[in-house]
């Protein structure tokens, strides 16, 4: 397990007072798909932002490719290949599709390389390249999100944390930019580190899932066991059983409580 | 040709207060903080200009002097931002416009120590000449404001659009959040945008001691300054400048058709009516953020 890419060991982060991520430990390998499941203040948006260095950790080791990067600054993890494509896309409104994209190449030097990224960019998000003069504020959700990906891509990521992806989404959009995403991994082999509440189109992406509740990580497999569980069927996935009448559904405790 | 002739020197003095409104406007786009100062940091910048070049002080040739006042207010900027700002950084926004107006009164008391607190003008090569055309008399000053100002934006234009520094500047501006996600090192840009911001003030501080004299008060015109960002809507660069045009022509109009006083109301009075009728300002950059 000493091979991982990114190694998250015993990470507790706090907000203040209030202690966020309690004790988190989870492995990305190299090439993988690594989702993280969860509900609204589950901590998955709070572990993201501790591994990017934008949060510093109270507690723990996060080791990323042999370098302990918990509490480096941010633009520093970013240099070391870890990219950060934040919740609600926050792009740079008022600059062009473009200068976006330069602007996710901050790190490098490469200039022609920086080139043929944007043109691969390009090729995966064609209506960007549509767009590429347009400024980023008055592109529609979906297309803002694929800027964002398309950024976090400029900076030749080692692996890409992506927070959210399909939030305010329409389902269509979803899985246009899930199949997007799966086809960056097979062809770039970008490793992913992807949280969602959206555990379905989550966990037929990606290879291994972690769930997360109240700050701790409850359960973990390869996505096909997730999927066959019953705990994730009923709480996350929303399967129904037959015959089962709808106050059942309360009444059952999950397994990990 | 009286209405020309107005017209120049109203433009030259309105590039003098667009120049500062600058300044105000990228500190604050960047940093969120209202920098108060502003006005007497283009005070400093006169008058480090004088100490360099009048032959009273050190009497080096002209070109010498500017460069030189140059680096010394893009250092001290950055100096203040980094010994000063910083430290306050994450606290309540009156603690930061606290902390610059007292900078802005140690900076008059040490400009009156150091030089007087009598006025003085800069010794120019341009003092006293004038340019004809057409019939009409214009003086070199203001002409030579008016060019170095022009040349000045599309500068900041290329700096801002074109290289990867000022991009990084106005990503930072935009969206700081998401600059630190870019990998860009938000804190170190804020320092560059306070030098930057220092270097313009040192223009703007150089054009204003070629066309009149200064003392250690004249840093209060910041307030015009302050008025015409209000009216360009802070937040927007070429606002800024344009706030700044206005202003400058609204006043010798003002003192040349209308009653005496009349001329020291009028910028503040066009302030009331642009917040009155266009509250974010006439060039405003605001927009609603999608979800």
């Amino acid at each position: 397990m000493s091979d991982a890419l990114l190694k998250i060991q015993n990470v507790e982060s706090y907000y203040g007072p209030i202690m966020a991520i309690r004790g988190v430990s989870l492995d990305v390998e190299q090439g993988q798909i690594v989702t993280v499941l969860g509900a609204n203040g589950a901590g998955k948006t709070t572990l993201m932002k501790t591994i990017s260095g934008v949060m510093d950790p109270e507690k723990g080791q996060i080791t990323f490719d042999g370098v302990e990067i918990q509490g480096m600054e941010p633009h520093k993890v970013v240099a070391q290949g870890v990219v950060h494509i934040p919740e609600g896309r926050e792009v740079f409104p008022l600059m062009s599709v473009n200068d976006n994209l330069s602007l996710g190449a901050y790190t490098r030097n490469d200039t022609a390389n920086i080139e043929q990224d944007r043109e691969m960019v390009f090729s995966y998000f064609p209506i960007l390249k549509e767009r590429r003069d347009q400024e980023a504020g008055y592109l529609s959700g979906g297309e803002q999100q694929m800027l964002a990906i398309g950024r976090g891509l400029m900076a030749r990521p080692k692996i890409m944390l992506l927070d959210e992806p399909s939030l305010g989404l329409s389902p269509l959009l979803v899985q246009e930019i899930f199949e997007i995403l799966r086809r960056l991994n097979a062809e770039q082999k970008v490793t992913m580190m992807l949280v969602e509440q959206n555990a379905a189109i989550a966990l037929e992406l990606a290879h291994v899932g972690y769930v997360m509740e109240v700050g701790r990580i409850v359960m973990h497999g390869s996505a096909d066991e997730l999927m066959q569980s019953e705990d994730i069927q009923n709480f996350y996935l929303g399967v129904q059983e037959e015959g089962v009448r709808e106050e059942r559904r309360w009444k059952r405790k999950k397994t990990w409580r | 040709m009286d209405f020309f002739q107005l017209l120049v020197s109203g433009i030259a003095n309105g590039c003098v207060y667009g120049l500062i409104a600058l300044g105000f406007v990228m500190i604050y786009k960047a940093t969120e903080a209202v920098n108060f100062a502003q006005g007497d940091f283009m005070m400093l910048g006169a008058f480090v200009m004088i100490g360099f070049g009048n032959s009273g002080y050190w009497g080096l040739p002209f070109g010498v002097a500017i460069v030189l006042t140059l680096v010394v207010m893009g250092a001290l900027g950055y100096l203040i931002d980094r010994l000063l700002l910083r430290r306050v950084a994450g606290e309540s926004q009156t603690a930061i416009i606290i902390l610059t107006i007292a900078l802005g009164f140690v900076m008059r008391f040490i400009a009156g120590i150091i030089w007087g607190h009598s006025p003085q003008s800069l010794e120019n090569p341009l003092a006293g000449q004038e340019l004809r055309l057409a019939g009409i008399t214009l003086g070199m000053e203001d002409v030579a404001v008016i060019l170095v100002t022009v040349a000045l934006t599309v500068g900041l234009f290329f700096f801002f659009g074109r290289t990867k520094l000022g991009l990084a500047m106005q990503a930072a501006s935009q969206n700081q959040l998401a600059a630190y996600y870019m990998g860009i090192p938000v804190k170190r840009v804020q320092g560059f945008i306070w030098a930057l911001s220092g270097v313009v003030a040192g223009i703007a501080g150089i054009l204003f001691a070629t066309k009149g004299s200064v003392d250690p008060t004249t840093g209060l015109i910041g307030i015009k300054a302050f008025a015409a960002a209000v009216i360009g809507g802070f937040g927007s660069l070429p606002g800024a400048l344009l706030g700044g045009l206005v202003i400058g022509i609204i006043e010798p109009f003002a003192s040349r058709y209308m009653p005496a006083g009349y001329s020291q109301i009028a910028p503040y009075a066009l302030l009331l009516i642009v917040l009155v009728f266009r509250p974010s300002g006439l060039f405003s950059q605001l927009r609603n953020k999608k979800v």
